[in-house]
């Protein structure tokens, strides 16, 4: 046999210009993010037209499910005050570990009997679905209400700002249960606060 | 120019000088594109939505029912059960118009409050004295007919609406038009 020469063919595209848009995009991403928060109880909330975007700071989110509470604040300094005027009015100790574990935490749906034992727990298996049954909001015993009340007390005290308040509420809830939440809110007379959603398509 | 000089260098001599020395960019590329993947799933680019809601002060009672306005102005929607409402002008006994069962959305209650609202105006011929409406959602209506309900007033731009408490007539009325029962099918749609 004849020896045939194969001629090395090589296919080979410059990807130098591919290399800078990647990184280009990736250092986009890395400068406009911030993490996502894990949610303790993910819910799906309602769609509106409205574009209205959440403050940023001096938030405080209740986040209503099928019979659970959560509530959570922004700002770490104002979440350790509000502990600690929760503790007086529960008569429960922190120790400063555990307000510093505390502060830490961006939401929570526990009584504040357990509190301590959530704190304890490593961060990955507090946001366990289910291990959290919810923040008592009764009229018996309704932690909900002095958790808001302290919770803008604190920002008051820290920031001397008004704290805003967003309800999270899932969009098959039964209306009573909001109806319940936002009672609590206007017992307080805080008449004003967001109701968080999803954007909705341009054609409802 | 992005690929790495394997010959040997040998048979083509000449060749291998118009190459040019290059690094092989493929493996960064990759690198960067799945650090891309990994910012964007992991992020939330945009803060949530929200919409501002105001309630009337519950606390001053002796101030409240006092302000007076036209039954002509009033349009009251009762929310009820299968993403259905009940709207009616002027008072629950012998409303002006009404009470008519309706859906939510594009040919149903935005329609009725766009209608409203004209006749209204056009009747007052002042745009700060448009149509008011009051949202009584009862309590097997879902969250998200109150916000639909909520969003339609952001849409047709009425200025004023409140939600209020649902009363015991209102109630019979979405008795009789079967909006006050279970719960069937609504939950899980739209």
């Amino acid at each position: 046999m004849a020896k045939v020469k194969i001629k090395k063919k090589k296919i080979s595209i410059d990807m130098t210009a591919m290399c800078d848009v990647a990184f280009l995009l990736l250092s986009f991403f890395i400068m406009t993010s911030t993490a996502k928060l894990p949610e303790p109880y993910p819910v799906d909330t309602p769609a509106s037209t409205v574009q209205t975007k959440l403050p940023d700071s001096y938030l405080a989110t209740i986040t209503v499910g099928e019979g659970r509470i959560f509530f959570g604040v922004t700002g770490k300094r104002v979440r350790k005050r509000m502990l600690e005027q929760m503790s007086e009015k529960y008569k429960l100790e922190f120790t400063p570990e555990e307000a510093d574990a505390f502060s830490l935490i961006d939401f929570f749906g526990v009584d504040i009997n357990a509190m301590k034992k959530l704190i304890a727990l490593p961060n990955a298996e507090r946001n366990a679905k289910g291990l959290q049954p919810g923040v008592p909001y009764d009229s018996v015993n309704n932690q909900l209400h002095d958790w808001i009340l302290c919770a803008r007390l604190a920002t008051k005290e820290i920031n001397n700002e008004d704290l805003d308040i967003a309800i999270k509420g899932d969009k098959n809830l039964d209306y009573p249960m909001i109806k319940a939440v936002i009672d609590i809110l206007q017992e307080q007379r805080k008449n004003n606060f967001f109701l968080v959603t999803n954007l909705r398509g341009e054609d409802f | 120019m992005a690929e790495l000089n394997t010959d040997s260098g040998k048979e083509k001599k000449g060749k291998s000088k118009k190459l040019g020395s290059g690094v092989d960019l493929t493996a960064m590329v990759d690198l960067a594109f799945l650090l891309i993947t990994f910012f964007m799933l992991t992020t939330t680019l945009s803060k949530p939505q929200s919409m501002n809601l105001a309630m009337p002060d519950k606390s001053d009672k002796s101030a409240r029912n006092e302000t007076k306005v036209s039954d002509r102005r009033t349009l009251t929607l009762l929310l009820g059960t299968d993403n259905k409402l009940v709207w009616y002008m002027g008072q629950t006994a012998k409303p002006l118009d009404g009470p008519t069962v309706t859906g939510y959305g594009k040919n149903g209650l935005r329609q009725v409050l766009l209608d409203k609202n004209s006749q209204v105006l056009a009747r007052t011929q002042d745009p700060e004295r448009g149509l008011i409406v009051i949202i009584k959602p009862s309590n097997k209506s879902l969250y998200h007919n109150l916000v639909d309900a909520l969003d339609e007033m952001a849409i047709t731009k009425v200025k004023t609406y409140a939600i209020v408490e649902i009363t015991p007539e209102d109630l019979e009325l979405l008795d009789k038009e079967g909006l006050n029962g279970e719960q069937e099918q609504s939950k899980g749609v739209n």
